[in-house]
């Protein structure tokens, strides 16, 4: 039985010697194969008595279940060796940066003017649109400034020549969003107006609009965002609660002080000029102007065919331009037009 | 409107501080544009006689000066101001003083001449800007008075930013009786006498427009002396008002403007023929004005005329010929009442503005127009002498103060706020008006001096300016929620602009009004009747609205390789324009949404493993088709004045012309100094929105066959030429075909292109057959052999 042991201690040194999984195999054969040695050992059982035949034979398979594990454990080794060395050869730097598309932008005002929609659809304002050559009429008399009104001149309007030459006097670049409001109330007329009781209106209606006026903080092109809420027993204090509710949400603070103080629009009446402070921050303390606003002037629900007894409404205009230099803290207002990537990457 | 503090407090003198009277004023509507003090802080400056001048010994420029301060003992000054001269009153620093700027007076030696103070020119104090010489103080001033209690300067100067509704507050009468009912301190407003007549002197004036001119009150002065000097107090009330002091007849009429809010006007009698009359321009009626224009007038416009010529633009502005000099001895002295309607606009159609029109065209108060001639005339004669005739009053209809009824109830809805009858009569009175109640409504006659009383809202305003809108409760909104339709068929504008943004897009947004050569080059547009021009751009390369968005892409190209920025993607969405008389909303002018976009430089950004590719035409094509997928583009060639004529595109969705890609013609490549041409595109922003709600197809459990075709073709055959004959005649099994490799060169035949594409087949209901497949296969071939000759490629 020594000869077992032997064979044994043999087999596991000769496969621990082996790295190479084909050498591997032709060892196997010395001790496993057709004539090896313990095949040779199994086969010479027959010659044994059979008294003996038992033991011997338990013995050697004893020995083969030795040999026979030795080679599986080495082939393991052997390719998990194999599989570290393809891993290492593998292994990337992955720190060398990504390939990819640089990812662009959104302007800073339309980032701004994304959020003041969807803030004001939270509350079911709708979104209006309205020409930016737009007829004398929607943004003057029908918003209750006749020709020749004072207020006609708050505005420097920028007015467009005939292919002739001539002076196009019924149309101009819009000074302000507000006759969006007027066309949109007109077409809710139109649609809704022989009913007893006529849906509300809730539109928010953002867009570029144009005046004669170029420096540091005024530029002859700008955004505006015009708000118009009409339905029965809309109110003042409904205006201001709209107004406070959309500062805190756009700024996201609580953190700062709203007020209403009078002024005047043709086409709304009371009228007010909305300041916020914000309590802290650079511009701590100081009172911003951002938004004109009132209840809508009854002679502008008139003109747009509403009952100014049944239904009353505010209107407001908001400055994106400024919501977003106030936001993200941009000096010059000059920068939004002047398409320098430097300044509108840092909005992406 | 600007006004000094310390006027305004002869008139009404609350017990609050500058800043809490500005805050008041503001939160009232009368915004405080800028508060601010008329002198800077010094102090140890008093009013000082010289008493003798002597050289100074060691310096040419220098003279050594005895003052007296008031105590009694002369002080020894050296001065090198050159108009020091004995006898004069000036002001004096005192050692100790400090002056504006940290400038500190000590007593010190002035080469070797103990000097115990400065003589200080106006500069010096900070109150101007004349550093000429010595501020020389009236001959009246009293010696040791500190100069800021004897010029006034502690005051402050407020400057009011009105609103065209608030034409009362003009004045430092209107801002006193605001003041008044804001902060419940009695007004005192001028007590004005009426100035007896002592001469018979009159002058007729008839009212040949009475609904333009109600009430004109005119007088004759006589023996004026027009060479008076203005005295101090109102020279420094004028320049306080932002009005600089010209000769004493003027001045006044200035003054009594400011304080009661009337312009007034000065004619020189002798210049004047027979009747005055206010009456409408006459046909070609000229006038040379004031300000040394010549005006045609037009029709609407209403002049002051005598029997014989034109005099004055009513209300707006006198002319050159009849005005008073430094020569008039006797005036005619004008007080009218302009009914706004007559002047609005006027003066803006002839390029100007006035003092007076400002006001007329506002509303001034008709109530007070006598006594403002009284005014005037009672300050001529104080400081001009002269005596005056009697008042000639030419009067029709006034405007009538009909009554504006307030109901309680509809205040408190339209405020949002439970006010009651009481406290809103409360408010009421404290404004002064004059109302007549009526269970809980109110008939409120509006005072002459407000014009902006017409309807209930308007006195809604005045209740809530009085109650304090910062006193209005601010609820969170109520209101029917009702959801808001989504189309599902049309995409967000800000979700297509983020998908750009993601693809490496940068936002901009560009003016509309462009050069005139941005639509000649980029739009074709060399026609004048093409173009919408401006009437009045702020300048020449902002003259024409833009038809395209790619003249602005350009130039923001431009800009930002100047600053060293070598890979750009842009797009902008915006609106462009067109003339087209069946344009709506607005005739005559289309405004379409559109969508540009400009590729430059790395087709991708600079790296270790992006190569060194340059974007072409179909990158950004391939930006397009994903931008708008699932919608399948169809892409034609085209002729485009901004494009390269052979790498250009109409991009045509269902058949429609959505828009165009190409790559910026050589031409402008040179002309905008270029280093390549970068690729640009322009769509049509509506077809960009619109999508299709998805709609299921089945999906297939079969294995699908995928066999690649190779064939040979003539080199300029249009892919969308071949695409489009295998959409209408592939087999119903084939389900994609796939270009997947193009090429030209050894083994090819010359003027030959070999194209690969992949085929994938594909049955819902069951594995298709070998011979199903090879079928497809040679259909397909027949199909391109056909209508292209294409070969098999070997």
């Amino acid at each position: 039985m020594d000869n077992l042991d032997q064979i044994v201690s043999e087999a596991q040194a000769a496969f621990a010697a082996i790295s190479d999984p084909d050498a591997l195999e032709q060892a196997k054969a010395r001790f496993l194969g057709k004539s090896g040695q313990i095949t040779e050992l199994l086969k010479g059982l027959g010659k044994l008595p059979p008294e003996e035949k038992k033991t011997a034979g338990a013995a050697i398979n004893v020995a083969k279940a030795a040999v026979e594990a030795a080679l599986n454990a080495r082939r393991e080794a052997i390719r998990k060796a194999a599989l570290e060395a393809r891993l290492a050869e593998e292994a990337l730097d992955v720190t060398l940066p990504g390939r990819s598309e640089a990812r662009g932008g959104l302007h800073p005002v339309t980032r701004t003017l994304e959020r003041i929609e969807s803030l004001f659809a939270s509350i079911g304002f709708e979104v209006a649109d309205g020409p930016e050559i737009e007829e004398d009429f929607f943004n003057f008399t029908a918003l209750n400034t006749p020709e020749d009104h004072p207020a006609r001149s708050m505005h420097d309007t920028f007015y467009l020549q005939n292919p002739d030459g001539s002076l196009a006097d019924k149309v101009l670049l819009r000074t302000h969003t507000s006759p969006i409001q007027a066309r949109y109330m007109q077409a809710h007329v139109a649609r809704y107006g022989q009913l007893e009781k006529m849906p509300e209106i809730r539109i928010i209606a953002p867009g570029r609009v144009y005046r004669v006026d170029s420096d540091a903080t005024h530029s002859p092109m700008f955004h505006q965002v015009e708000g118009l809420w009409v339905g029965e027993g809309v109110s003042f204090a409904d205006l201001k609660g709209v107004i406070a509710d959309f500062l805190k949400s756009f700024f996201e603070t609580d953190d700062l002080t709203v007020r209403f103080r009078p002024s005047f629009f043709p086409f709304t009446e009371p009228s007010a000029e909305i300041d916020v402070a914000f309590m802290s921050g650079a511009l701590k303390g100081r009172w911003l102007e951002i938004a004109g606003c009132g209840m809508v002037h009854p002679n502008v629900l008139k003109i747009a065919g509403i009952d100014p007894e049944k239904y009353t409404g505010f209107a407001f205009g908001f400055g994106p331009d400024r919501l977003t230099m106030l936001r993200y803290g941009v000096n010059d207002l000059r920068l939004f037009f002047e398409g320098d990537l430097r300044f509108l990457r840092q909005f992406a | 409107m600007k006004f000094s503090e310390s006027w305004l407090r002869t008139l009404v003198d609350p017990k609050l501080s500058s800043e809490e009277l500005s805050h008041l004023l503001t939160m009232a509507g009368l915004e405080v544009e800028e508060l601010a003090p008329v002198a800077p802080a010094f102090d140890g400056v008093v009013v000082a006689h010289v008493l003798e001048v002597v050289k100074h010994p060691d310096a040419d420029r220098l003279n050594v000066c005895q003052v007296d301060i008031g105590n009694g003992t002369p002080q020894q000054i050296v001065c090198g101001a050159p108009n020091v001269a004995p006898g004069l009153r000036v002001p004096c620093a005192l050692p100790g003083a400090e002056l504006p700027g940290d400038f500190k007076i000590k007593i010190a030696k002035v080469r070797g001449i103990e000097s115990s103070g400065m003589l200080c020119s106006a500069k010096e104090l900070g109150i101007a800007e004349d550093a000429s010489g010595l501020l020389v103080l009236p001959a009246d001033a009293p010696v040791g008075q500190s100069i800021r209690a004897y010029l006034d300067l502690d005051d402050q100067q407020f400057e009011l930013k009105l609103t065209p509704n608030r034409a009362d507050c003009l004045s430092l009468q209107g801002i006193a009786r605001e003041v008044g009912a804001i902060t419940g301190t009695p007004a005192r407003l001028p007590e004005i006498a009426d100035v007896p007549a002592t001469i018979a002197d009159q002058r007729a004036v008839v009212l040949d427009a009475p609904d333009a001119c109600p009430l004109y009150c005119g007088r004759v002065i006589n023996g004026v002396d027009a060479k008076a000097p203005t005295p101090d107090w109102m020279v420094r009330r004028l320049e306080r008002s932002g009005i600089r002091a010209i000769s004493a007849l003027v001045d006044i009429t200035n003054y009594v403007m400011l304080e009661l809010g009337q312009p007034l006007h000065a004619f020189d009698n002798a210049k004047l023929d027979g009747a005055v009359h206010a009456r409408l321009a006459q046909p070609e009626e000229k006038l040379l004005l004031l300000n040394e224009q010549t005006i045609a007038v037009d029709a609407d416009v209403l002049m002051i005329s005598d029997d014989a010529k034109p005099l004055a633009m009513a209300g707006i502005m006198g002319g050159e010929e009849s005005g008073v000099t430094l020569e008039t001895t006797g005036l005619f002295l004008e007080s009218a009442f302009f009914a706004p309607k007559a002047i609005a606009g006027r003066a803006r159609r002839y390029g100007f503005g006035s003092d007076a029109s400002h006001r007329f065209e506002r509303g001034v108060d008709f109530g007070g127009t006598r006594r403002a001639l009284e005014r005037a005339t009672q300050l001529i004669l104080e400081i001009c002498g002269g005596q005056a005739g009697p008042v000639t009053v030419a009067q029709a209809a006034l405007p009538a103060r009909t009554p504006v009824r307030l109901r309680t109830a509809r205040a408190e809805k339209v405020l949002g706020l439970p006010l009651g009858a009481g406290r809103i009569a409360g408010l009421f009175q404290g404004l002064a008006l004059s109302f007549e109640r009526q269970g809980d409504d109110f008939l409120v006659t509006p005072p002459s001096w407000r014009f902006d009383m017409e309807i209930e809202e308007d006195l809604i305003e005045e209740i809530a300016r009085l109650y304090g809108y910062d006193n209005i409760p601010a609820p969170a909104p109520r209101g029917p929620l009702q959801m808001q339709v989504q189309p599902e068929a049309q995409r967000p504008a800000f979700r297509v602009r983020q998908m750009l943004a993601d693809r490496g897009y940068q936002e901009v947004v560009n003016f509309a009004f462009v050069e005139t050569a941005w639509e000649a080059d980029f739009a074709g547009r060399t026609e004048e009747a093409e173009l919408i021009r401006l009437a009045n751009p702020i300048a020449s390369q902002m003259a024409v609205m833009r038809s395209t968005l790619i003249g602005g892409l350009i130039s923001n190209l431009v800009t930002n390789l100047k600053r060293k920025q070598s890979r750009v993607r842009l797009f902008e969405v915006g609106r462009c324009f067109h003339r087209d008389a069946a344009a709506t909303p607005v005739a005559g002018f289309r405004q379409p949404w559109m969508l540009a976009g400009l590729a430059y430089g790395g087709a991708l950004p600079e790296g270790w493993g992006s190569g060194a590719r340059k974007v072409d035409f179909y990158d950004v094509k391939g930006d397009l088709e994903a931008l708008l997928a699932p919608a399948a583009l169809r892409f034609e060639k085209l002729a485009h004045p901004a494009l390269h004529p052979g790498r250009a595109a109409r991009i045509l969705l269902d058949g429609r012309d959505i828009g165009c890609v190409g790559e910026l013609h050589p031409e402008w490549v040179q002309k905008y100094d270029l280093p390549v041409a970068p690729v640009v595109f322009e769509l049509d922003f509506a077809a960009v929105k619109a999508s299709t709600v998805p709609a299921y197809a089945e999906v297939s459990k079969f294995p699908p066959v995928v066999r690649d075709l190779a064939v040979v073709v003539d080199q300029n055959l249009s892919l969308q030429t071949l695409f489009d004959a295998l959409e209408t005649r592939r087999p119903p099994l084939v389900k994609d075909v796939n270009l997947f490799d193009i090429y030209v060169g050894k083994g090819v035949p010359e003027n030959k292109k070999s194209l690969a594409f992949r085929i994938v087949m594909q049955d819902t209901q069951r594995t298709l057959l070998d011979t199903e497949v090879d079928a497809a296969m040679q259909q397909l071939m027949s199909c391109l052999e056909q209508a292209f000759g294409a070969q098999l490629r070997a």
